[in-house]
């Protein structure tokens, strides 16, 4: 009776904050009423033991039963008298246990370690470290401590790697086909790889390749954030190479992927290193969603096959790799959670014990019968898209997984080129848009070639595991544990697993669309915008050009230098400005303030008299007539919302004077002057890129206004310090990077536009100020109306 | 005979004598009937036997020599009032205040009235000795007047001697500093004008009376007034008691500005009015425009082909280009006459010669009412007729060319042709934008507009700023165009727009329908199968005098 010799013991679990270590934990404080059991967490970055414990495990609806079951004082109750947690680590020496962790690992009878990074793309090092290792450091802490405990460590299936045919419940050395490799050099290989592949990462050449990457991505950014970017990119490139290298390394010793390869090593080193702890391993396969405990279709987290059948759904997976034929091991959560508790209220044998749960052997799913029970699931249940249409699954036809990886590959390049040829040009609002569309697209390739590549190696996987220990215990057990405790893979009747428990709740899960029609409620943008126009907030900061305006310094430039050009000469002042225009464009994408430097110097000698009088001709027939209506609106409103509202623009101050009414404040460029003329030189530093951030924090500090109740506009990538500086970021008829960055990181987007009718001039001149002082009318070409 | 037509028979063109307006049955003879539509036009086909046209009079008899006529009308005034030449005085403070760009529509070919005028007048001040003159665009709260607007209107001559240092300027209807508060009439009518003009010893006011709304003492208690004194009749409650606002004898409108002119003229305001008008040849008697001026069963072949010529380049040129060719068109219109003298002896006249041109005799009501809407309106004027601007000429001023009573009757159906294109003049019509935007799309009733969105636009700091600084009409304007649709709103039943805009047409609260026909099908819900069509064939203008 699996009860009563669970009761009064203590369990020392590890992983229970995963997907099988919570369904484990809930079994065991539900249907072991008197056992014990201690929780290894590791001290999160900003959370401590007890916090995460609260938050990750108790919060889950796995324990939704039990609270309901005992009330939330007696649950609380409940957990305070059974349940003890300390803080530690599996890839640690020593458990990285204090003195405290080590009296309480002490005293348990029992210790389940399901602690592993099941992430099949996990860098090797760190797999190394947590699924090689854990194991083995689990027992040597035993025997430092000299106790003796029943160690049940939880491994897969696949440790028996990349094979056709029957793979019995047998240690891996014992296997025909095992290559023996001497596991502590792999780990000195998985270290050494590490440290070499940082080397590589800070050599010149890549160096400059991941500042040349930072400052595609974000443009002109400014060397704080640039910087930042670059080290992003690197310690990526870093990790993306430690995963290649999981990935060969496997790969070249017949495991589909650094999991297995590591767990299988893991096994290894614990059977060597047990010492006199008893050991027994229970090796699932593919785990997925609850049968009925502790409520059928239960899960956590999203990282196996429910990306791939998502990404089915919603029409991204075109063609996946697989044998129609060969069987998918799916065993659900609660068989392998009772198949552990079974383990371990058996007790250890003598050797070392090998238990796989898995169903391939008993109750074979085929995967064209799964992928036609998932076909027909979506047909009947269709996703939708954004726009409230059905979307149609897509039909396998299981090609081999070279060639669908070679069309995904193909693919993928496609879209790199066009969004390498969209990103050269200037573009904005929906053009813009549209480009963010196809890094978007191109980013699901990626994630399609991906699971692709991890796992379609399942897929084909033609291992048969064997159950004929998982079967003798299963027939040794009374009928009240038979009851209480199922692990018999028999009895699932995949239909109806697949179609009325397993899809259910990995749709629910997805938070995918799954209701036809157009968009209830307010959309994603109604929403924000309320934000940011909320009371609540504090301040708006305001970019101009292509923010509030369609026009640039070099127009309002051009606007006051022809003003009292003679004809002729306007023409030639046009034709040379046009011809500087590709290289001041060149200028202006490196570096946004060494660009107004060099382009201010042209106002050297300007009589600042007559520049006052044209820029306020200026303020009616360029800024007004290029203005954004509604952006001038939403000025307005949040004026009008008790926020404080200032522009911060590199334009010069005389250009943005007659914009004062508008704003609480303006800051923008000065110039400095030499009896009655402009120097061309500038008095501070514009305030653009890093710059513009800094002004934006001072103008808040001087207010005592709060940056996270701010709220800042602007149009390219080159505000990106001012944008993160504030809480309510939005991006106005943002350029392509900055498109896509707004659509990843959720930030309101505006599309403000002309006036429709405005006037449109195709080259930025002023009107002349004709022999009698005429203007032209704005509407007429050379009329005088 | 469904309507009593003083003209029945065809008349061959006759040029010597001006041929009076008139009213047409339709019949099955009758061609396809011209509609202005925006930058564009429509031939329409009215259903036979149920329709009639009502035709403004042909241009009448311009003065052979208008010079001549003003000097004249300056020396001998015309009630109680001493010749100009007498009133002028050296040391005194003299103020001309001019009509602005609102009128005439279309502008007219130079030189302007208002030149002529004021040159006649500085001629005389000069003579006199009068030093201290101040020349002032009398534009309440219209846009301020370009420099080249304002050197069309009072010439180059004008121009340089008097703007270089100020002394020619716009009026400024927010300038705390230049505003000087007179005293109100006996219903508590608030009479605020530009302290400059009430400072002077005397107010001449140059106007350009092109239809019978303009003139009296509208022209210095409205055009010189501010906001505080102008929303007193520029209201919901006056539009709707002036039945029409273009017959001053049933118009609140000009029993408010009376009130008010009693109170300048109590104040000490001496005010010489001179008032001009003009004759309705705005398309001229040559030229592709000439056609636009004829009865079409009166087009000539060569007609028939410029019209459908123009029409075809036009469906092919982006609205941008078009705007451009009728913005650009100046009116050969002339000057039909010119009284001078004290205010209302000098309106009564100017009224009877406005009438001359315009007055057509109608017989009856009609369950429906079509107007052709042109490109033109008087705030958009080198601009653009945004939506709001439409229904404004349409139901403000079209609706309301009429004395005695409307050509529709009461639950009638009016049916507009017009483009009403969602477009705004960023740098002219800012409030118009968040009007359209913000407060139409919350209500399109007149009297809520007014109770709950007015103040806020009216006091509003930047669109203050816009008006004072840029170009921009002030920040109530867009709330007065619509009042002045009340009227008609309150009258009709429904208002379909031909061939406009769908969103933009909904948005003004109307029925969009893409053809004539659709909309009288439209109308026939509201009026019933057999109902009665006038068209109103304006522009030229004509006011229907409807018995």
């Amino acid at each position: 009776m699996i009860r009563e010799s669970l009761a009064g013991k203590r369990l020392f679990i590890t992983g229970t904050t995963g997907f099988l270590g919570t369904n484990l934990l809930e079994r065991l404080l539900r249907s072991v009423p008197e056992c014990e059991v201690v929780l290894l967490v590791r001290a999160g970055k900003r959370s401590s033991v007890e916090q995460r414990v609260k938050r990750e495990i108790f919060k889950n609806d796995a324990f939704d039963r039990l609270r309901a079951k005992l009330g939330a004082e007696g649950f609380a109750e409940m957990i305070e008298r059974r349940v003890t947690s300390v803080a530690g680590d599996v890839g640690r020496d020593g458990l990285g246990l204090d003195e405290a962790g080590r009296a309480v690992l002490a005293s348990c009878d029992i210790i389940i370690h399901s602690a592993a990074t099941v992430s099949f793309d996990s860098p090797l090092d760190s797999a190394v470290e947590v699924n090689l290792l854990g194991p083995t450091r689990i027992a040597l802490t035993c025997q430092d401590l000299g106790i003796t405990p029943h160690l049940v460590a939880v491994s897969t299936c696949y440790v028996a790697g990349n094979r056709r045919g029957a793979a019995p419940e047998q240690l891996v050395d014992e296997s025909p086909f095992f290559i023996d490799v001497p596991w502590r050099g792999e780990v000195e290989g998985a270290r050494r790889a590490r440290r070499d592949a940082d080397a590589d990462s800070r050599t010149p050449e890549k160096l400059k390749e991941f500042r040349e990457r930072a400052r595609r991505e974000l443009g002109a950014a400014g060397t704080p954030l640039l910087a930042d970017k670059t080290e992003q990119w690197r310690t990526r490139w870093v990790a993306d190479r430690m995963v290649e290298a999981g990935r060969a390394r496997a790969a070249s010793l017949g495991w589909p992927d650094a999991y297995a390869y590591t767990k299988a090593l893991g096994e290894r080193a614990l059977v060597e290193n047990r010492g006199n702890v008893p050991v027994s391993i229970v090796r699932p396969s593919i785990i997925e969603s609850a049968l009925a405990e502790p409520v059928p279709g239960w899960i956590r987290g999203f990282r196996m096959a429910e990306p791939v059948i998502i990404s089915y759904a919603r029409g991204l997976l075109k063609e996946f790799p697989g044998i129609p034929e060969g069987i998918v091991d799916v065993i659900p959560v609660d068989l392998v959670s009772a198949a552990i508790i079974a383990v371990a209220a058996k007790g250890p044998e003598e050797k070392p014990e090998v238990v796989q749960v898995a169903s391939g052997s008993q109750n074979p799913l085929r995967y064209r019968r799964l992928v036609d029970l998932i076909s027909a699931w979506f047909q009947l249940h269709p996703l939708y898209d954004t726009k409230g249409q059905p979307i149609m699954v897509p039909t396998w036809s299981f090609p081999g997984r070279g060639s669908v990886q070679t069309q995904l590959q193909r693919a993928k390049s496609g879209l790199e080129r066009v969004e390498s040829v969209l990103s050269a040009l200037p573009l904005r609002g929906a053009q813009a848009q549209w480009g963010a569309s196809i890094e978007a697209k191109r980013e699901e390739a990626e994630r399609a070639l991906g699971y692709v590549e991890l796992y379609g190696a399942y897929a084909e996987c033609e291992a048969v595991y064997g159950l004929d220990r998982l079967i003798a215990m299963w027939d040794a057990h009374s009928a009240e544990d038979q009851r209480d405790f199922c692990f018999d893979p028999r009895v699932i009747d995949w239909d109806y697993f697949v179609e009325e428990i397993h899809l259910p709740s990995v749709v629910k899960a997805a938070r995918v669309r799954t209701t036809p029609g157009g968009k209830v409620g307010a959309s994603r943008s109604t929403r924000l915008r309320e934000q940011v126009l909320a009371p609540e907030r504090q301040l708006a900061a305001f970019d101009l050009e292509n923010t509030l305006i369609a026009s640039n310094v070099v127009s309002s430039y051009a606007f006051i230098a022809t003003r009292r050009m003679p004809r002729d000469e306007r023409i030639r002042f046009v034709a040379s400005l046009l011809a500087e225009g590709p290289s001041l464009l060149s200028l202006d994408r490196k570096d946004r303030s060494d660009f107004l430097r060099m382009f201010y110097r042209r106002y050297d000698g300007a009589p600042i008299d007559q520049i006052a009088e044209d820029s306020a001709e200026m303020f009616s027939r360029l800024i007004l007539a290029k203005s954004f209506p509604a952006a001038i609106r939403r000025v307005r409103a949040h004026k009008a919302a008790g926020h404080r509202t200032v522009l911060i623009t590199g334009a010069l101050d005389f250009v943005v004077k007659p914009l004062e009414p508008l704003f609480d404040d303006i800051i923008a460029t000065e110039m400095n002057t030499s009896g009655g003329t402009y120097n061309g030189e500038l008095a501070n530093v514009p305030p653009t890129g890093e710059s513009r951030a800094q002004v934006l924090m001072d103008y808040a500090e001087l207010h005592g206004l709060d940056l996270a109740e701010t709220v800042a506009y602007a149009d390219s990538t080159s505000d990106l310090p001012m944008l993160e500086a504030v809480g309510f970021p939005v991006a106005v008829n943002p350029e392509m990077r900055l498109a896509a960055l707004a659509r990843k990181r959720g930030w309101l987007v505006e599309q403000f536009s002309k006036s429709p009718g405005s006037a449109r001039t195709l080259v930025p001149i002023g009107p002349r100020r004709g022999r009698n002082g005429g203007l032209s009318n704005p509407l007429v070409p050379g009329g005088t109306a | 005979m469904l309507f009593a037509s003083p003209l029945t028979s065809v008349m061959k063109r006759n040029a010597i004598v001006p041929r009076p307006g008139f009213v047409l049955d339709v019949d099955r003879s009758t061609p396809p009937i011209l509609f202005h539509h925006g930058e564009g036009f429509r031939l329409e086909r009215l259903p036979a036997g149920r329709s009639r046209v009502i035709y403004p009079s042909e241009p009448i008899e311009a003065l052979k020599n208008p010079d001549a006529a003003i000097r004249d009308a300056l020396i001998n005034p015309i009630g109680d009032s001493e010749p100009l030449t007498a009133l002028l005085k050296p040391g005194m403070k003299l103020t001309i205040a001019f009509d602005d760009i609102s009128l005439p529509l279309p502008p007219m070919k130079r030189p302007d009235i208002r030149q002529r005028v004021i040159e006649a007048v500085l001629d005389l001040a000069a003579a006199a000795g009068v030093d201290d003159v101040m020349l002032i665009a009398a534009l309440a709260l219209h846009r301020r007047m370009t420099e080249s607007e304002l050197r069309h209107a009072v010439g180059d001559r004008v121009y340089d001697a008097f703007a270089p240092d100020g002394r020619l300027i716009n009026h400024d209807a927010e300038d705390p500093d230049n505003l000087l508060y007179i005293g109100s009439t006996e219903k508590g009518e608030e009479v605020e004008i530009n302290k400059r003009a009430a400072d002077s010893d005397l107010i001449i006011y140059v106007n350009i009376n092109l239809v019978s709304m303009d003139g009296g003492w509208k022209s210095t208690a409205t055009g010189l007034a501010s906001y505080r004194s102008l929303r007193h009749h520029h209201n919901v409650r006056t539009m709707q008691h002036s039945k029409s606002f273009m017959d001053q004898h049933k118009s609140e409108l000009h029993s408010a500005n009376w009130r008010m002119g009693k109170v300048l003229r109590d104040s000490g305001i001496k005010v010489f009015q001179i008032e001009t008008t003009m004759n309705n040849n705005v398309f001229g008697t040559e030229g592709p425009m000439s056609v636009l001026q004829k009865r079409e069963w009166e087009w000539s072949l060569k007609d028939r082909v410029t019209m459908a010529g123009m029409k075809t380049a036009l469906d092919l040129m982006p609205s941008r280009t078009k705007r451009s060719i009728f913005q650009g068109w100046q009116a050969p219109h002339a000057m039909t006459s010119v009284q001078a003298g004290e205010v209302e002896a000098v309106h009564k006249l100017t009224t009877e010669n406005v009438y001359k041109q315009h007055l057509v005799q109608v017989e009856g009501q009609t369950d429906i009412l079509t107007m052709g809407l042109p490109y033109i309106s008087p705030y958009n004027v080198n601009s653009i007729l945004n939506p709001i601007l439409v229904a404004c000429l349409g139901l403000g001023y079209f609706f309301n060319l009429y004395r005695g009573k409307p050509p529709v009757r009461e639950g009638g159906v009016v049916i507009m042709s017009h483009p009403t294109p969602w477009e705004f003049h960023p740098v002219h019509h800012p409030s118009y934008i968040d009007f359209f935007e913000q407060v139409l799309s919350v209500t399109t009733d007149p009297l809520r507009i007014e109770a709950e969105f007015e103040k806020s636009f009216a006091e509003d700091e930047w669109y203050r700023h816009l008006y004072r600084t840029s170009h921009a009409y002030h920040g109530v304007h867009p709330f007065y165009m619509w009042y002045w649709c009340s009227h008609a709103l309150q009258h009709v039943g429904e208002v379909i727009i031909v061939g406009g805009d769908v969103r933009a047409v909904r948005r003004l609260g109307f029925k969009p329908a893409s053809t004539l026909q659709d909309a009288l099908e439209m109308a026939s819900d509201v009026v019933g199968r057999d109902a009665t069509i006038t068209h109103l064939h304006n522009p030229p203008i004509l006011m229907a005098d409807v018995s």
